[in-house]
């Protein structure tokens, strides 16, 4: 295919995938089950933004950080404090007399902002943090994520963080379609980024540190671009999911969220955008969605199936990461990317990968009872 | 003489929480001294040790729960590591410290179902959950009896790795995997014993934390977590001596915050400390530095 029809076939894809979207949400009521769809479209895609932006530090640049809550937290923060309107600020902060700030931005600024706050935290983080070495980084960028949040719990911070109460009342989103396309936009400007000169430095850092050192890369100021960078999404992902859940509060955002985001990144694949991304709907798919079953009680005539009960089906879930982490290390798609001639391949490779199933298993047994031997 | 009188309680309840502390932290640091592994499981294992002293209690009598309580957390120290860290002693760390994480969510949302999230309140022991007056403060009898039994546990371990056969294998395989394999020493089996000395360590630790804070959620297993650890980066990782000062400082300086009236801030301190010592100096007090070759 050339360049030109691979181009004009992913437009086509997108606007017929955004044409779907509008279309089922004008005809699916808010009571059916399908609704669900819909939440996992929404979160699905913050959740897929959020997940790219830590593949960019930890799969691409090999920088292992656990700060993403943190920037998530900041900017969902930073959104919401400047988009609740001047008149309902008495009621969301009422210990507070009403906050400090009396006025309010457009959303789309409002939402850059959250960015560029959490990019600006990023930064100064990135000073002392950047020096250190792969799991000293892990831990010091897990320790600042958890005094990010202490700090919006200060009481003295409440006029503008409301200290640990809810943050409510501030704009929201009317349409599924306006996250996908939000976090669309994110994912595609990462994708260049990670496809310029900058990307392939990055790469070069997380292969050898030492051998990109001598080919003349700055590996400072790279980790600190990458690290900003990646912040300054997570920051979008954080105001998009304050939207997305109407209140926000600081103590959601423990280290266990950034630990979902360091798993599904795991699924997918370190290093893979196209991998992150699918690993996001997946999760959020199973979460949300098709495992719920597993939460409720199940009687097949009298007999009770056992173990399905409220917070099983979190269980299932995490045997099921802890099995792809063990023995499928690389995730779904390792370090490859999407693209046409890979779907193409696939599917005219797909009968013969079917029919030769039974003889690799063959091959497979006659191997195991040799080793045996 | 008057700070010391007006925050006695601060204080003692610091020495306390360090010395349990100190518990969590050994096995952080010995596991790291070893494998070069954060096992951040290890927080959630203290936590299940917590929920299992709450259910064992109403099993069998209290004089069988207690070691049944230790040898269930030992036993599951030892599968963990079978299971989840055994398969990937050849892949990159960081594929290990992911599988860390795997098991540490596995155990949270376990603990979740068993105890449909509600909050647990821990049995009080006979006893060491008595109250007594110190100088005019009142506490508990476990506070007095933490440091000590944690500083008998410390002297008796370092015994243990200074005299002892295993204990020479345990120093050889922390200064040197490879050579170590090659001189014969059974690699699995030292891993195996490290992490069953951590977990023995936990489970006293879960004991005497929880018989202090009674709450046990499956969350309650996070923040001492985290706190041990720093301390035993705090301590220079893999050394115990190192790891037991940290968690004192960070215990005692958390109460004295909390005393002042900073609570908000306990937390941040515990990670500021971090920051700062991983800054200046990233070895901790009695860590041996590491130079990485090409």
């Amino acid at each position: 295919m050339t360049k030109q029809k691979k181009w004009l076939l992913s437009c086509i894809v997108i606007a017929v995938f955004l044409a779907l979207v509008y279309f089922l949400e004008g005809i699916i009521p808010s009571y059916s089950n399908w609704s669900m769809l819909f939440t996992v479209l929404e979160k699905g895609s913050i959740y897929a933004l959020v997940a790219v932006s830590m593949n960019l530090v930890n799969g691409f640049t090999g920088l292992f950080s656990l700060g993403q809550a943190g920037f998530m937290l900041i900017g969902a923060y930073a959104y919401a404090v400047f988009t609740i309107p001047v008149a309902q600020r008495a009621a969301v902060y009422q210990y507070f007399d009403g906050g400090l700030i009396q006025f309010t931005i457009p959303v789309f600024f409002a939402i850059l902002l959250a960015g560029i706050v959490a990019a600006i935290f990023a930064f100064l983080i990135g000073l002392p943090v950047l020096r250190l070495k792969s799991d000293y980084l892990a831990i010091a960028t897990l320790g600042f994520a958890e005094i990010i949040r202490a700090i919006f719990q200060w009481n003295a911070l409440g006029p503008i963080t409301n200290g640990s109460n809810l943050l409510r009342k501030f704009a929201t989103y009317q349409s599924a379609l306006f996250p996908i396309i939000a976090c669309g936009i994110c994912i595609a400007i990462i994708c260049l980024l990670i496809n310029s000169s900058y990307g392939r430095a990055f790469k070069a850092i997380r292969e050898d540190e030492i051998a990109a050192e001598a080919m003349g890369i700055n590996l400072f100021k790279h980790k600190q671009l990458s690290f900003v960078i990646s912040s300054f999404f997570a920051g979008i992902g954080g105001a998009l999911l304050a939207m997305f859940q109407t209140t926000i509060q600081a103590s959601a955002f423990k280290a266990a969220m950034t630990y979902e985001f360091l798993l599904i990144v795991v699924i997918g694949g370190m290093g893979s955008i196209t991998g992150s991304i699918i690993a996001s709907f997946l999760f959020i798919a199973c979460r949300e969605w098709w495992l719920r079953f597993l939460d409720s009680e199940l009687y097949i005539g009298d007999f009770q199936v056992p173990l399905l009960r409220a917070g099983f089906r979190n269980v299932v879930f995490s045997v099921v990461i802890m099995i792809i982490v063990l023995f499928y290390r690389k995730g779904i798609m390792g370090t490859r990317e999407f693209s046409w001639n890979g779907l193409l391949r696939w599917f005219k490779n797909l009968p013969g990968n079917i029919r030769s199933i039974p003889g690799r298993l063959k091959r497979k047994n006659k191997k195991e009872a040799q080793i045996n031997e | 003489m008057d700070f010391v009188r007006d925050n006695l309680p601060y204080i003692l309840a610091g020495i306390s929480v360090g010395g349990q502390y100190a518990l969590i932290a050994i096995g952080y640091t010995m596991v790291y001294g070893i494998l070069r592994l954060i096992n951040f499981a290890h927080g959630d294992m203290f936590m299940i040790a917590g929920l299992m002293g709450v259910y064992a209690v109403t099993w069998m009598p209290l004089y069988l729960a207690i070691p049944f309580v230790i040898i269930f957390t030992v036993i599951l120290g030892f599968a963990i590591e079978r299971v989840a860290y055994k398969p990937l002693r050849s892949a990159p760390r960081m594929s290990v410290m992911i599988s860390a994480i795997g098991v540490s969510y596995l155990l949270q949302n376990l603990a979740l179902y068993i105890t449909g999230g509600l909050t647990k309140t821990y049995p009080s022991i006979p006893w060491i959950s008595n109250t007594v007056k110190v100088f005019g403060a009142t506490t508990k009898v476990v506070t007095l009896i933490t440091p000590v039994l944690t500083i008998a546990l410390v002297v008796a371990l370092v015994l243990l790795i200074n005299h002892t056969k295993m204990g020479m294998a345990m120093r050889a395989v922390s200064r040197d995997f490879e050579t170590a394999r090659l001189m014969g020493i059974k690699i699995d089996s030292v891993i195996s014993l490290t992490f069953i000395i951590g977990s023995f360590l936990a489970a006293v630790g879960s004991i005497l934390y929880f018989s202090n804070y009674t709450g046990v959620m499956p969350t309650a297993g996070a923040m001492p977590g985290l706190k041990a650890f720093v301390a035993a980066v705090f301590g220079g990782i893999g050394s115990i001596p190192g790891a037991v000062i940290g968690a004192f400082i960070i215990g005692i300086c958390e109460n004295i915050i909390k005393g002042v009236g900073w609570t908000t801030f306990s937390d941040a301190f515990t990670f500021a400390l971090l920051i700062v010592i991983l800054i200046v100096k990233p070895t901790g007090l009695f860590g041996e530095k590491n130079i990485d070759k090409v």
